[in-house]
């Protein structure tokens, strides 16, 4: 196997300059992408950023590597065409809420269905930012924003239900001002083969400021936050004092030396079992909100399988080229 | 054999229709036919012409399926305007069928569907085999479905009955060896095959096979057989080919000669499924496909692949081609190569899916958003449908754009008897493709003959750049908003796509060489009617010449040439005068006549001659 050059960061980064807001979050998420990659171990030139539209699809201009600024929502089918002709390449995509989840809906859920090898970025910042301020299918029901003056009357998805939903293997949740969880996070989703889904909750400071906060906020994070590690309990609070139990078909909060219960009886994180039911739970649930790799299941991929019939088929046909094709089958000579 | 004195008549050329309800096998039925015919050495050229509905009603008349066979003794480039012989399974099929054949023809029907149900299912209300509508035809009433139903009940096999009425057509094939004078071995040979993996069927179709041929040969009524001569002077090796079988195999050969895989991003649409459906077959060949969730993703999986360094290809329809423009535009500002494949089918919106129409002709060349100019080419036979698919291939991938490849539900399901090429003598097709560490590449640095930019891939070392759909800066392709910049890129992208005109074939002439009369221009799938009616007029003494147009855009440059040589020029089309439209604006010094027609069906050789003498009279 050829060497891979060490890379660093620098690497990665282009001669212009970045173009996002003062304070935008996505300024953290291209640090924390630049910071991964060189531990990857993928040689540069076999890395693929693909984007849609919107703020968070300007990614690839400011990433060193191969790149494809493509169609409003249609990222993720131009990424899922790239990856099956291409299953050597390192392919990434970079999308918002709105991108994946309105105008490229169907491609987002069918890129997940067929589980191609794709690691795919979603800016959630619950807000339209490059048109301007409109809410987006994330917004929170009754937000006010200026295409809902009195409100929004559309109860908004989760993420990670829809990729649950689309039979996805792989599904994390990160905020953008924790760089750390968030490249190892972004590690984990390319280490996983198939589509993995990485939920960035992003900040817009111009239209949606602060719309993380409540959750959060320095102040108020550690008694709403869950910070998931696999074969670990999944205990939460400043004191860490509180954790998740099932109780019935949901999960509760519980405290810890409250009514006899103690952290042995706090349900333990299991990232890996195929059956989604809990990773449905932890993605639909708000309190506390469930931060880490929430699923990471083992399949094959579509463009795996798709090479290995093509190889299949290349090896044993007696048919090698056209001009055989041309001449096979019922063919009639007139003399 | 009986020993009653038989009548062979020779003929130059038959037109056949079998007709069915959609399960009937009637398609089966004149592909074995047609298949018979070509090994004979026939000319031949079929057209199936079947319902929007997958399994209508049985006996109505919107489950009638039908396939039409032209076979002759001398150039076939038509399935024929009416047909010389109709198999009316029911009621329905020959009511349908009725206004298609020719006055004195010959009708075979299954007289056992002839009942007081079937016929008020097809909205008689008499039965027209007990009326005077046939009077002016030789009618042959065979008991197809009973005499099937005993043959097989025969043979003691337990087959039950709607197996053995699955035979039924096999009892129509038998008639028509004998009518036609084939061979019966071929047919059983064919049997064979095609029940190769249902071998206990085989016996009861050969069986019902030859009841059909003794039926035919004892009955008294039919007195009359008839004799196709095969092709004097035609020699070679020949298969029957489709449309859209041809147009896969055309795109296959595009790739395998410029060295590319080829990928197909497509979701299933009517009349062009099958490029799809064939495609899938061959990944023998390298070849993938990709069945879209959507329209949108088949094309945009299809620059992905593209721009990966694959052949990008799409297939669809009308429909289907609305919905890709948005991402058409991205493989033009992108200068990747594309193929785009529409076969028309009649519209606008669903339309009439299952019919054949030239209407897209103003979709492909126009529309899209912005400036967004995009070579547009068009097959004229099944046959062709290789050479231009091949032809789109090359175009997209030696000038770095995407190209619309037009063909139409008629070229797509018809077949024709077609020559298989001298593959050795297709020629190569050249990537613009940089070498790794190029230290003079640019993602927008343009070749300075053909204006293409250069192809850099994924993977290779030292060509890292970024495309999409925000304009780029000449040259080194970084996001510019620059005016004058949007000015040259524009012009670039426009006189790219003219210059595609310095390297496709002049515009030919059939007919008169030096200018005449009357010029019939037409483009894409109507050649074959056109062809034939310009040559049967000038046989009759008429000045007509054809120019059938394959490149639509850009034109060749001797299009003006062709143009100013005629006193009078008409524009025939399956659709209400699109290129007609188009050539006056490219030309707006001549005046053009008309002559189109948006029925679903193409146009008749007797329609074209009629409208054609009328414009030499006036």
């Amino acid at each position: 196997m050829e060497e891979v050059q060490k890379l660093t960061r620098e690497d990665f980064q282009t001669a212009g300059p970045v173009k996002w807001c003062a304070g935008c979050g996505s300024y953290s998420i291209l640090a924390a992408v630049q910071n991964a990659l060189p531990q990857i171990g993928v040689p540069k030139e076999k890395i693929v950023f693909v984007s849609g539209i919107g703020c968070s699809s300007r990614f690839p201009y400011y990433m060193k590597t191969y790149g494809f600024h493509t169609l409003h929502g249609r990222g993720a089918a131009i990424a899922s065409g790239l990856k099956s002709a291409r299953p050597d390449l390192n392919v990434w995509l970079a999308t918002g809420d709105g991108d994946s989840m309105a105008i490229g809906g169907n491609h987002f859920i069918h890129l997940i269905r067929r589980n191609i090898d794709i690691n795919v970025l979603v800016f959630n910042n619950k807000i339209y930012g490059l048109t301007k301020g409109q809410y987006s299918p994330t917004t929170p029901y009754g937000s006010i924003t200026k295409s809902s003056p009195d409100g929004t009357i559309e109860n908004p998805f989760k993420p990670g239900e829809l990729v649950i939903g689309a039979e996805g293997n792989f599904f994390a949740r990160v905020i953008d001002k924790e760089p750390r969880n968030l490249e190892k996070t972004l590690i984990a989703a390319n280490a996983h083969k198939g589509a993995s889904i990485v939920e960035v909750l992003q900040n817009c400071v111009i239209f949606n400021d602060k719309i993380h906060e409540s959750i959060i906020g320095k102040d108020v994070r550690d008694d709403n936050v869950v910070m998931l590690e696999h074969g670990k309990p999944m205990i939460f609070g400043k004191e860490r004092d509180k954790g998740l139990v099932l109780d019935g078909a949901d999960l509760k909060v519980v405290k810890i030396g409250e009514n006899g219960i103690t952290e042995k009886d706090i349900l333990v994180h299991d990232m890996t079992t195929k059956n989604p039911s809990i990773h449905y739970l932890l993605a639909k649930m708000t309190y506390p909100l469930a931060i880490g790799v929430i699923r990471s299941v083992d399949d094959a991929t579509y463009e795996t399988k798709l090479q290995e019939q093509v190889d299949n088929a290349v090896a044993t046909t007696k048919v090698k080229t056209v001009d055989q094709l041309l001449h096979s089958g019922q063919i009639f000579e007139i003399k | 054999m009986s020993d009653k004195q038989k009548k062979i008549v020779e003929l130059e050329e038959v037109v056949i229709k079998f007709a069915g309800d959609s399960g009937d096998g009637m398609q089966l039925t004149g592909t074995q036919f047609s298949d018979a015919s070509a090994s004979f050495g026939n000319e031949l050229l079929t057209f199936p012409d079947y319902p929007a509905e997958i399994r209508a009603p049985q006996g109505t008349v919107a489950g009638v399926s039908g396939f039409q066979v032209h076979i002759g003794a001398k150039e076939v480039q038509t399935p024929g305007d009416l047909a010389d012989v109709l198999i009316a399974m029911n009621p329905a099929a020959l009511k349908t069928n009725m206004k298609w054949v020719k006055p004195g023809a010959t009708i075979i029907v299954d007289v056992d569907s002839f009942d007081q149900k079937h016929c008020e299912k097809a909205g008689y209300d008499y039965d027209p085999l007990q009326s005077n509508d046939l009077d002016d035809y030789t009618v042959i009433k065979a008991p197809i479905t009973s005499l099937s139903r005993s043959t097989v009940n025969d043979l003691n096999l337990g087959i039950d009955v709607k197996t053995a009425d699955k035979t039924r057509n096999q009892f129509v094939m038998g008639m028509l060896i004998w009518l036609f004078n084939r061979d019966m071995k071929v047919e059983e040979e064919f049997i064979e095959k095609k029940f190769a993996k249902k071998p206990a069927l085989i016996a009861p179709n050969v069986a019902v096979l030859h009841a059909g041929y003794n039926y035919a040969d004892t009955l008294e009524a039919i007195a009359t057989q008839f004799y196709v001569k095969p092709v004097a002077g035609k020699k070679g090796m020949f298969r029957q080919i489709t449309g859209n079988t041809a147009t896969a195999w055309g795109l296959m050969a595009g790739a395998e000669k410029a060295g590319l895989k080829l990928f197909l991003g497509s979701y299933p649409i009517t009349p062009a499924s099958d490029i799809l459906h064939e495609l899938c077959k061959h990944k023998h060949l390298g070849v993938k496909t990709f069945q879209a969730e959507d329209e949108i993703a088949g094309i945009c999986t299809a620059i992905g692949a593209s721009f990966g360094g694959n052949l990008g290809v799409t297939s669809t329809s009308g429909p289907g081609l609305a919905l890709k423009t948005e991402a058409a535009g991205l493989a033009v500002i992108t200068e990747l190569p594309l193929v785009i494949v529409d076969v028309q089918r009649g519209g606008p919106s669903t339309g009439l899916p299952t019919k054949t129409e030239q209407s897209d002709l103003l979709q492909a060349i126009h529309g899209r958003h912005g400036e967004s100019p995009m070579p547009v080419i068009a097959a004229s036979t099944p046959g062709n449908c290789f050479n231009f698919a091949y032809e789109a291939c090359k175009i997209a991938v030696e000038h770095m754009t995407p190209v619309i490849l037009l063909t139409d539900g008629y070229l797509a399901n018809g077949t024709e008897l077609w020559e298989i090429p001298n593959y050795e003598a297709i020629p190569k097709i050249v990537p613009p493709f940089v070498k790794d560490n190029d230290p003079e590449y640019q993602p927008y640095k343009r070749d300075a003959e053909k204006l293409n930019r250069m192809w850099a891939l994924p993977g290779q070392k030292g060509l890292e750049h970024r495309i999409g759909g925000l304009e780029k800066s000449d040259v080194y392709g970084d996001v510019s908003h620059d005016p004058m910049n949007h000015q040259v890129m524009t012009n670039y992208r426009a006189e790219k796509v003219q210059r595609i005109a310095n390297y496709i074939p002049q515009q030919e002439i059939i007919g008169s060489q030096n200018g005449g009369e009357l010029l019939v221009i037409g483009w894409g799938g109507t050649f074959g009617a056109l062809n034939m009616a310009v040559k049967e007029l000038r046989e009759e003494g008429y000045d007509v010449s054809l120019a059938q147009f394959n490149y639509i855009f850009p034109l060749p440059k001797n299009t003006e040439d062709v143009l100013k040589k005629f006193k009078k020029r008409v524009v025939c089309e399956l659709n209400l005068g699109q290129f007609a439209d188009y050539l006056r604006t490219q030309y707006p010094q001549y005046p053009y006549e008309q002559f189109n027609k948006v029925q679903g069906l193409p146009f008749f050789i007797s329609e074209l001659k009629e409208k054609f003498k009328q414009l030499l009279a006036k």
